[in-house]
């Protein structure tokens, strides 16, 4: 137990060690604790930010599914609306089609009565003629009764 | 026990005498094979044992650390850098509480001393004979293992504070701030010699009870083992085991209080008051 020496030495390989350590250890490590530090920081912001994010996504997903189920309901009501619309005029175009089909066919109709009345005041003149020459027993100048015929023709 | 020809004495004053090496005025150049004659070498002899253990811890502490330094990651860090990092993390909280200037010096000094300390405290609780006894088979009569329980080396880390000490709070403060500081406080300048007698010996204080409560309490726990050591070895772990358990506080305690006290005294220096 006495003074010697040694403390000199024990003092040089303390500086030694400290200085070591000072240039060596300590500088990397803590550096290394900073950055891991700053990495996790980091990390939790991102999370932080992601979660934000989905919920932000999620929302406009509702806005979403929202808009275009009105848009569905919308485009269907239109279609609705559309196929109305076309039966009603369909109808319509029926109705007139009809309307005009039974016009022409009253109209032939006509003629053919108008038609069969002529021929059927033609046959009578003749019959007439041919009758009226039976009861004269004589022959009858057509030419000179055509005018009498004619004329009682268009009375029938 | 060594062997039955040893007094108790001669056991307790053999396991508590280093293995010094110096000029003896009569031998001459070599070990001393008595601590009597270890105690004529004077001043310029050497603890070789001493010193070899606490340079073989010391750079076992650097071994490590510096591996770890080597390859340290920000990313999932494995066991040994969980072990550094959680020891550079508590010393670093330690500095940061206490030291509130800019120094790159503080923290690894810190640190040093911490590990270094409690690694050559540690060396405490290797049974008191195993590592003297093979140094003995090996022809080397004295060998102390624990460095910390030589004044020597507790005082020289002391001084080496006292050196910062010295040298930051006249970096701080300047030469005149700081023999101001010794002059004229706490009392003023009528009462300059009772305030330049007080803060000396405070002052002085600093280092002496650094080496001294360190020296003490591994001295202390030293002499404890080895006296439990004369006892029948039957019975030694009756006594030996919760000194052992209690020790590792100890140990532990010691080395956090150079630590702390020497970021005091940076601190102290570094601040004017």
């Amino acid at each position: 137990m006495n003074i010697n020496l040694t403390i000199i030495g024990q003092a040089i390989a303390f500086a030694i060690f400290v200085m070591f350590c000072m240039k060596y250890v300590w500088p990397p490590i803590t550096g290394a604790l900073a950055e891991r530090k700053k990495k996790i920081a980091e990390g939790l912001d991102a999370a932080e930010r992601a979660q934000r994010d989905l919920l932000l996504a999620q929302e406009k997903a509702v806005e979403n599914m929202r808009e275009s189920k009105e848009q569905a309901a919308a485009i269907i009501e239109q279609a609705n609306k559309r196929a109305s619309q076309l039966v009603d005029e369909a109808k319509e175009q029926a109705r007139v089609e009809a309307e005009r089909i039974k016009t022409a066919a009253q109209a032939e109709i006509e003629q053919d009565v108008n038609r069969a009345k002529e021929t059927l005041r033609k046959q009578v003149a003749t019959l007439v003629v041919a009758g009226a020459e039976k009861i004269l027993e004589k022959s009858v100048d057509q030419a000179a009764h055509a005018q009498l015929v004619d004329k009682l023709a268009a009375e029938l | 026990m060594a062997s039955g020809t040893v007094t108790s004495s001669e056991y307790i004053s053999h396991h508590l005498t280093n293995l010094t090496f110096g000029s003896h005025p009569e031998h001459g150049l070599g070990f001393a094979k008595t601590a009597v004659e270890a105690a004529e070498m004077g001043f310029w002899a050497i603890n070789v044992d001493t010193m070899l253990w606490s340079i073989g811890l010391g750079v076992l502490f650097t071994w490590l650390f510096s591996k770890v330094a080597k390859s340290v990651t920000a990313g999932v860090p494995g066991n040994t850098q969980n072990f550094v990092e959680t020891l550079i993390e508590f010393v670093e909280d330690n500095v940061s509480s206490i030291f509130h200037h800019k120094n790159a010096l503080i923290a690894p000094l810190a640190l040093t001393i911490f590990v270094w300390i409690f690694l050559m405290n540690t060396m405490d609780l290797i049974p008191v004979d195993w590592i003297p006894y093979i140094a003995g088979q090996m022809g080397i009569h004295f060998m102390k293992v624990v460095p910390t329980t030589d004044i020597n080396a507790t005082m020289g880390m002391a001084l080496s504070v006292f050196g910062l000490i010295l040298y930051y709070s006249i970096k701080m403060k300047g030469l005149g701030g700081f023999l101001g500081e010794l002059a004229f406080q706490p009392l003023g300048k009528w009462m300059l010699p009772f305030n330049l007698f007080l803060e000396i010996v405070g002052l002085l204080a600093k280092p002496i009870s650094l080496a001294l409560r360190l020296f003490g309490n591994m001295y202390a726990g030293e002499m404890i083992f080895i006296l439990i050591a004369l006892l029948p070895f039957w019975i030694q772990w009756v006594l030996s085991v919760p000194w052992a358990i209690f020790h590792i506080l100890v140990i532990t305690l010691q080395a956090f209080i150079f630590m702390v006290l020497t970021i005091v005294y940076m601190a102290m220096a570094h601040e004017e008051h």
